[in-house]
């Protein structure tokens, strides 16, 4: 069989290939594999859990699991399920998000565009900031709002969470705003425009990628959080993930392992669904440093 | 042209952390003068203009623009339009909101705004394009639109930071004659900063050629093209650029030797400044070598012939110096043709070897 080569050249499935999809494939298996547990033990009831057949699709479909977890599971004392837990993780995820989103906006472009002196020593304690772990810095963050009358509070546990971010956020906002052509912001000083209002009418029309990268990071982040929350939020501002912690951990009684599985699943939803639907954007944010006027 | 000044760069020094880009630079430019700087990359005119613009802080020294000093004065205080290589437009907002944004931000009413944008609009032909983003507009329009929003703020002087360095060569070209268009209708201050010398002798009333910091020389096109004043203007303004040959001067015979042929240059209108034995190079333009045959003359070989359409360029050498000859395009030479070459001695240029500057 010759063929004379002509226009494009055709495509085979070559042994390599074969075995790159295969790899692929068990790749997306083995990481299911959590999930698809999770979601059929959520599905079924208890008697059917305690078979142990824990690869086994459900007998019969149960949703018995999920109000409960949503609203009846006990948290320690109280018997609410995770409601109050979600309701306190939007309040500490919504502002936190967006304070320190915008500081680290302001503070990014001010660091690549304002050469004010000591600009490089600040965005060296940036990447210092940014690698420390975190831990190290819980008591004495905690000793300082307990000065300030925060601790233990819901703008106690916002303060810290921006706090936490700023570093990382900021160099992010800083490497993007470095990638845009210096010209534009010397026009835009010609053009009379001073500090803030370069700021709002030129920079931030262009850093709509970015900024997406930075909420779906924070959110997730924040959302995710246990041990910040754990500690400064405060009893009554408990983040589903505590919550969820609560009703895992059953010192009495017994343990109802499709209550916890379904429970699990709501709390991470929050995070999978931003995810889902900011996958797109946070690939072009990531690859943002290409855009060009 | 008025004689009065428009823009007055006195002493001024920069440095970027310890490397000192220019130093203690002066120049004056004159009202409604075309001023372009022109050099290598790395020479300092980009920084010059930035300073100029207030975009960057002098080390040392004043800018004077229209009698104030600004030195201190933020850009937007100093009467100035400026236009980018990179074109800097505004990506989030239409031509028209481009146009308008320095307006704008001063708070101009809307109906002078709309004005000044119509009027631009018309100037550079771009009223099709007010509604469109600039990621919607060619190379060539983007930089009308660059200029334009100079225009709107009704700056004092303009200034050029390489505008046409990103376009094609035909582009070039006519963005070129529309800037000296603009110039001829605006008479505005124009300071405009390239690498390239053919856009810097059409369209400069004076050119000030730059290196390493320093103005080399600050003349009119043509007398910077004729009468270079060193050995780096000479080499840096025309293309093909100016032929040189090393030479010795033999002041009993009026002859320059360069290894076994002589060169009479008697003709050379400072001649009286050469000394006897005194070590040279000897400049020559491509179009003041002429193919004939005389007492003068020498003897060569074609080496290469480069037809460019208008002219044709032949390639030959002199005691082991390549020399290029500028001839009409009609004229036809072949490989390894015998020519009899004599050169223009007033048009010439001769050079200290040593001090490298024009004698």
């Amino acid at each position: 069989m010759s063929t004379i080569p002509k226009g494009p050249r055709p495509k085979h499935l070559t042994v390599g290939r074969i075995g790159l999809y295969c790899f692929i494939i068990m790749c997306a298996l083995f990481f299911l594999m959590p999930l698809y547990v999770m979601i059929i033990t959520s599905l079924k009831d208890m008697d059917e859990i305690r078979a142990a057949n824990i690869l086994n699709l459900p007998k019969e479909l149960s949703f018995y699991a999920w109000p409960k977890a949503w609203s009846q599971a006990c948290t320690g004392f109280v018997c609410e399920g995770l409601k109050p837990g979600f309701v306190n993780s939007v309040k500490i995820t919504v502002p936190s998000v967006i304070v320190s989103v915008a500081l680290s906006a302001l503070n990014g472009y001010a660091l690549a565009f304002w050469r004010f002196r000591g600009a490089y020593f600040f965005f060296g304690l940036c990447m210092f900031g940014a690698f420390i772990p975190y831990q190290v810095m819980v008591y004495p963050l905690l000793k300082i709002e307990d000065f300030l009358g925060i601790y233990s509070s819901l703008p106690g546990i916002i303060l810290v969470h921006t706090i936490f971010g700023m570093p990382i956020l900021t160099l992010i906002f800083r490497n993007f705003y470095a990638s845009l052509p210096i010209d534009l912001f010397k026009a835009a000083r010609i053009d009379g425009g001073n500090f803030i209002k370069i700021f709002f009418y030129v920079i931030i029309p262009m850093s709509t990628p970015i900024t997406i990268v930075a909420v779906i990071l924070q959110v997730t982040g924040i959302w995710n959080d246990f041990l910040l929350g754990l500690v400064f939020a405060g009893r009554d501002n408990q983040p589903m993930t505590v919550q969820l912690n609560n009703i895992v951990q059953v010192d009495y009684g017994v343990a109802e392992y499709n209550v916890d599985m379904s429970a699990t699943i709501l709390t991470s939803l929050v995070p999978l669904f931003v995810y889902f639907i900011s996958g797109r954007w946070f690939v072009r944010g990531i690859a943002a440093g290409a855009i060009k006027g | 042209m008025s004689m009065k000044n428009s823009v007055e760069v006195k002493n001024i020094s920069f440095s970027y952390g310890k490397t000192e880009i220019l130093n203690d630079l002066s120049l004056d430019i004159k009202e409604g003068e075309f001023m372009v700087l022109l050099g290598p990359s790395g020479c300092g005119k980009t920084t010059l203009l930035n300073c100029i613009a207030g975009l960057l802080d002098l080390t040392d020294g004043q800018i004077w623009i229209e009698d104030d000093n600004v030195t201190w004065k933020e850009p937007k205080d100093r009467h100035i339009g400026m236009v980018f290589q990179s074109y800097a437009l505004y990506p989030s907002m239409t031509v028209e909101k481009n146009l308008s944004f320095g307006l704008r931000m001063m708070g101009t009413a809307k109906d002078l705004i709309n004005e000044k944008i119509k009027k631009a609009a018309n100037l550079l032909q771009i009223n099709e394009l007010l509604k469109r983003k600039p990621s919607q507009l060619s190379g060539g329009q983007r930089q009308r639109v660059a200029i334009g929003r100079a225009l709107v703020r009704d700056a004092k002087v303009f200034l050029f930071d390489e505008p046409l360095s990103n376009l094609d060569a035909k582009l070039r070209a006519e963005l070129r004659y529309e800037i000296k268009k603009l110039h001829r209708d605006l008479s505005n201050t124009m300071i405009y900063v390239t690498h390239d010398q053919i856009e810097a002798m059409t369209l400069a009333d004076r050119i000030s050629v730059m290196k390493d910091g320093l103005i080399q020389q600050l003349d009119t096109p043509k007398q910077i093209y004729n009468k270079p004043t060193n050995l780096f203007v000479a080499g840096f303004i025309g293309s093909p650029s100016m032929n040189f040959l090393k030479a010795k001067f033999d002041k009993s015979s009026q002859n320059i030797i360069v290894g076994k042929k002589q060169i009479d240059i008697s003709k050379y209108e400072n001649i009286k400044n050469l000394m006897n034995n005194q070590e040279v190079v000897f400049g020559i333009r491509p179009e003041n070598i002429n193919i004939e045959k005389n007492e003068n003359s020498i003897q060569c070989k074609v080496e290469l012939v480069e037809p460019m359409g208008a002219d044709t360029l032949v390639w030959t050498s002199v005691e082991g110096n390549p020399i290029s000859i500028r001839l009409e395009g009609s004229s036809n030479f072949n490989l390894n043709d015998e020519i009899s070459i004599s050169f223009d001695i007033n048009k010439s240029s001769i050079f200290d070897s040593n001090s490298e500057e024009r004698i």
